[in-house]
């Protein structure tokens, strides 16, 4: 229900200010991560980023990607590096700071990179969208959750209707690959988080 | 929206991750910057898939970034905690040495 709110006043002139607000938010904290001393106060400034860059994934329709972003992200990398902060930092305000010739050598090598791509981006000529021609299934209200699970099965009904009789690859094989690779991940991290502990135990 | 807005804001978010990574000693703050520059990536697979003719390839792709991120935090934080464990510290300018 609210996605439906968002995603119609994403196409609404409001859509505009809603995606200013959220945009500027990201930008500042995400300024302020970097800014930020503590690494606990980094830690809340890249959750309010990370949530506005959720927000912004609903105003481009994608909902499903918002919302992964919002459990994946926000709810549980996010978690995963506070308990990291937790169990290796010896007080709550440790503070390992820079040298002020560092931030200014990285504030004006950061301006100099943000003034490169931005200068490419807006040199390029993107290709126009194609305005709802392969949208007969898919995103135009917003509602990406069925072709998603389709693709992710190894079909992909929206490419394939569109072109009539061709069949298109989806991403089972992708989808199988990253799934085992993030359990072998998750096993082999919990192994190298145990073992060490254990030799230091003894 | 335009593309370019999106895109201005993956690119702040992008450089903001590589300067996080690039100034901060603490190794959790390094990874954080790792974050932000997947986020900016990932706006871009959104913004593109919205508006060029990339489709829903593009969310597909910021799905496995998202998935992948998780991973990588998961595999950098155990090498931290061992790193803690070995140096008593997560300054990463003491990683000078291999095997500590």
């Amino acid at each position: 229900m609210s996605n439906a709110l968002l995603i119609s006043a994403a196409s609404a002139p409001g859509g505009n200010l809603l995606f200013f607000v959220f945009a500027l938010a990201a930008c500042l904290c995400a300024v302020a991560v970097v800014a930020a001393q503590t690494v606990v106060r980094m830690a809340f400034w890249l959750v309010l980023s990370l949530g506005s860059t959720a927000a912004l994934f609903f105003l481009a329709d994608a909902d499903f990607v918002g919302a992964a972003q919002l459990l994946i992200y926000v709810g549980g990398t996010l978690v995963l590096l506070v308990f990291g902060v937790m169990l290796t930092a010896s007080g709550p305000y440790l503070k390992i700071s820079t040298s002020p010739g560092e931030i200014v050598l990285g504030s004006a090598v950061a301006l100099l990179f943000l003034f490169v791509v931005i200068a490419s981006i807006s040199g390029v000529n993107w290709p126009a969208p194609a305005v709802a021609d392969a949208g007969d299934l898919q995103t135009t209200a917003g509602n990406t959750l069925r072709p998603l699970g389709l693709s992710f099965l190894g079909t992909r009904p929206d490419l394939d209707l569109a072109d009539g009789d061709q069949l298109s690859p989806g991403y089972l094989l992708p989808f199988e690959i990253v799934s085992v690779h993030l359990l072998v991940v998750l096993i082999g991290a919990a192994y190298l988080a145990r073992a060490k502990r254990r030799a230091t135990g003894t | 929206m335009s593309l370019d807005a999106y895109l201005l804001v993956g690119a702040v978010l992008f450089v903001c991750g590589v300067i996080c990574m690039a100034t901060k000693r603490n190794g959790i703050g390094v990874l954080m910057g790792v974050e932000l520059v997947l986020n900016g990536a990932n706006i871009n697979f959104v913004a593109f898939s919205k508006y060029t003719q990339l489709g829903l390839d593009g969310q597909i792709f910021s799905l496995f970034v998202i998935v992948l991120a998780a991973a990588e935090a998961a595999v950098a934080l155990a090498i931290a905690l061992n790193f803690y464990n070995n140096h008593l510290t997560i300054d990463v300018d003491r990683a000078s040495k291999l095997k500590g």
